[in-house]
């Protein structure tokens, strides 16, 4: 399958690095593995992906109780017995009962697709082996019915984690890795002028040099990241701040940072000056 | 060219597998690499290296294969392989063991001294024989060979120096040392206790059937709540001193235990060679909690994991004040609180990081009278497992 070269969308800023990557990715047909800070935009990668190759997205959003075969299908047993009970529907067929996971549906979808597998390593630690082989072989049978679904295209995995837990070795091979990197000041930047395209040039430099201050306070707990700087200049364009204040001030201040013990850390520290 | 890469890489520890390498030769071969060092660089990242944490490293191969700078210095990893591994401090000759004897006091008349002799000291001394210093044979002081003294801060007893010195004759013993992650996190994954709670939302197949066949075939539902991991992991681990050069080990399996996200609750404290009247919530020893505080809210069916090298003057685990630490008023001797311990929980168990052929000191093995120890390595904690995994009577 070729696809036009991907080079970010008009809302999502790829670094050069990270669109070859994906292209990459796309052209040797492995999953792409995306680790990075929470908020650096992992999740975002894949909609950007679809939509700037024009392809359906299907989004598997791992939980702690996830199975691995959730994402090929379910059995919907209870359906099947009560219908049976009631003689409201036809039970012969099992096929009415299967329902597709997310890469279910992409492996039996006619058009090619994303598939996007959000922040892996919430599940269990057999989780990514149990994966293997459907994500290599591109294809998995139902039990249940003996139907075997082999996928169309291959659709184009992106698959996140938050290094919560360390990956099998077996699953990292076969994967192409990217770590995204937290945004230099240009590049932050220009990803602020695709969010708010009329923000004064004032406004924007006085604030980001406060948040990249910011993030340089040792003892924070939890820094503060991309999105949450776009929420914090959203809150700041609303109010109407004035530029000048940013230099003595942090309004807004709970919308960076999610956690009392860094409030208090860096009230503390703007009152030590 | 391509194939020094390849070597470069792995002789410089990024673990680059046969089947990515292939990948990265097909991503070359399919043109996914444009004629620029930008992009062999990117790519090859992306293919050979799967975590940050080796992009440094990779950096480094690259420049030293691609470029005209010179090889990372290997010898990084010859230094901490060292410290995994450290050795038995030298033993002493017969005369230096005699001289030492004829100063080996009981603990009292040493604390005596030690008070008298701060009191008398208005300088630092060092390499001596009678001040509180470093390196001498005092009783007092820090990294020095006295068999029985009195250590003044942290800082390493005789073992470091004689590590920049060992040849490589310990190499061979890695490959039993090394402690991954991974292999650790699916050792502990067997400790669990699964219990139902919360709301009844699972279908209960057997008894559905069952209910519905004494309903004479009209369907009755049976839910159940589902089933959810009710195991409790206390770690206490014995930071600073002689464990420094395990400290890479230690913080593997406190890693392994904390990235799991598989237990109820896992607490974690430290203390200094023994547990006594107060351990620490951090490693720095600064936070501290009363130990009958733990004995007193600790559920008794928790999992106790020691983490220790259990090596230390005997007084120090069997007299009260016979902590190494000065300030540290132990009214009660260690090894009375580590009866308690045992005494509070049900499964509890020793990791030793030294390898076993040297667990012969007099206080390891008063320790290991009490708690089962087993070596801090994959194999070890697996067996320790085991033996958590057996309910017995609280002693």
């Amino acid at each position: 399958m070729d696809f036009p070269p991907y080079d970010g969308t008009p809302d999502y800023i790829a670094s050069p690095a990270l669109s070859q990557i994906v292209n990459v990715a796309v052209g040797l047909g492995r999953p792409l593995l995306v680790r990075g800070e929470p908020g650096t935009g992992k999740t975002l990668l894949a909609h950007s992906i679809a939509e700037a190759l024009g392809l359906e997205l299907h989004a598997w959003h791992v939980k702690s109780t996830s199975k691995a075969r959730e994402g090929l299908y379910t059995y919907d047993t209870v359906q099947r017995l009560n219908d049976s009970r009631f003689q409201d529907r036809d039970v012969s067929d099992i096929r009415s009962y299967i329902r597709h996971g997310a890469l279910g549906e992409a492996f039996a979808s006619e058009r090619p697709s994303v598939v996007l597998i959000d922040e892996i390593d919430k599940a269990d630690i057999e989780f990514p082996n149990d994966l293997l082989h459907e994500l290599d072989a591109m294809r998995f049978a139902i039990h249940e019915t003996g139907d075997e679904i082999a996928a169309v295209h291959r659709p184009v995995v992106v698959i996140t984690s938050n290094a919560e837990k360390e990956l099998p070795d077996a699953f990292l091979r076969r994967c192409v890795f990217h770590y995204i990197a937290f945004p230099d000041q240009a590049m932050l930047t220009e990803i602020l002028k695709v969010h708010f395209p009329t923000l004064e040039e004032d406004l924007l430099s006085a604030a980001l040099i406060r948040f990249l201050a910011l993030r340089d306070v040792p003892e924070l707990r939890k820094r503060p990241s991309t999105s949450e700087l776009v929420d914090w200049v959203s809150a700041l364009n609303r109010g109407g701040i004035d530029p000048a204040l940013l230099a003595n001030e942090l309004p807004f201040l709970g919308t960076l940072l999610k956690k009392e013990q860094d409030i208090d850390t860096v009230t503390r520290r703007a009152r030590g000056r | 060219m391509f194939i020094d890469f390849f070597h470069g890489l792995r002789r410089h520890g990024i673990g680059v597998t046969l089947q990515e390498w292939l990948t990265f030769l097909e991503a070359l071969h399919k043109g996914l690499i444009r004629e620029s060092v930008d992009d062999l660089y990117h790519v090859g990242r992306a293919v050979l290296v799967k975590h940050e944490a080796e992009y440094d490293l990779y950096d480094q191969v690259f420049l030293h294969t691609f470029g005209d700078a010179p090889a990372p210095p290997a010898v990084t990893q010859d230094v901490l392989d060292w410290l995994d591994d450290p050795i038995l401090p030298r033993p002493l000759t017969p005369e230096e063991r005699q001289r030492l004897n004829a100063l080996q006091q009981d603990l009292e008349e040493l604390m005596r001294a030690f008070e008298e002799r701060l009191a008398q000291q208005k300088e630092r001394h060092d390499g001596g024989s009678h001040w509180v210093g470093t390196g001498g044979t005092s009783p007092f002081g820090s990294g020095g060979f006295h068999p029985g003294g009195i250590r003044v801060g942290d800082g390493g007893g005789s073992m470091s120096a004689r590590l920049i010195a060992a040849k490589r004759q310990f190499q061979n013993y890695r490959h039993d040392r090394v402690l991954d992650i991974r292999g650790l996190q699916i050792a502990l994954k067997k400790l669990r206790r699964l219990k139902r709670v919360g709301q009844e939302e699972e279908l209960d197949l057997d008894e559905t059937v069952g209910a519905t066949c004494r309903n004479g075939g009209d369907i009755e539902l049976v839910f159940q709540s589902p089933r959810a991991n009710e195991a409790r992991l206390l770690l206490l681990m014995d930071a600073g001193g002689s464990m420094t050069p395990h400290a890479r080990l230690v913080s593997s399996l406190f890693s392994a235990a904390h990235g799991l996200q598989h237990f109820k609750s896992f607490q974690h404290l430290y203390f200094h060679n023994c547990p006594y009247s107060t351990l620490f919530r951090d490693i720095q020893r600064q936070d501290a909690m009363p130990t009958h505080e733990l004995l007193r809210s600790i559920d008794e069916d928790t999992y106790l994991v020691i983490v220790g090298d259990a090596t230390m003057h005997p007084a120090e685990l069997t007299e009260p004040w016979g902590a190494i630490d000065y300030w540290h008023h132990n009214e009660t001797s260690g090894i009375e609180w580590l009866r308690r311990l045992r005494a509070r929980l049900r499964h509890a168990v020793w990791l030793n990081p030294l390898r076993e052929a040297w667990w012969n000191a007099p206080s390891l093995l008063m320790v290991r009278r009490l708690f089962p120890m087993y070596p801090l390595t994959v194999s070890g904690l697996e067996d320790a497992v085991e033996q958590l995994l057996q309910t017995r009577p609280i002693q």
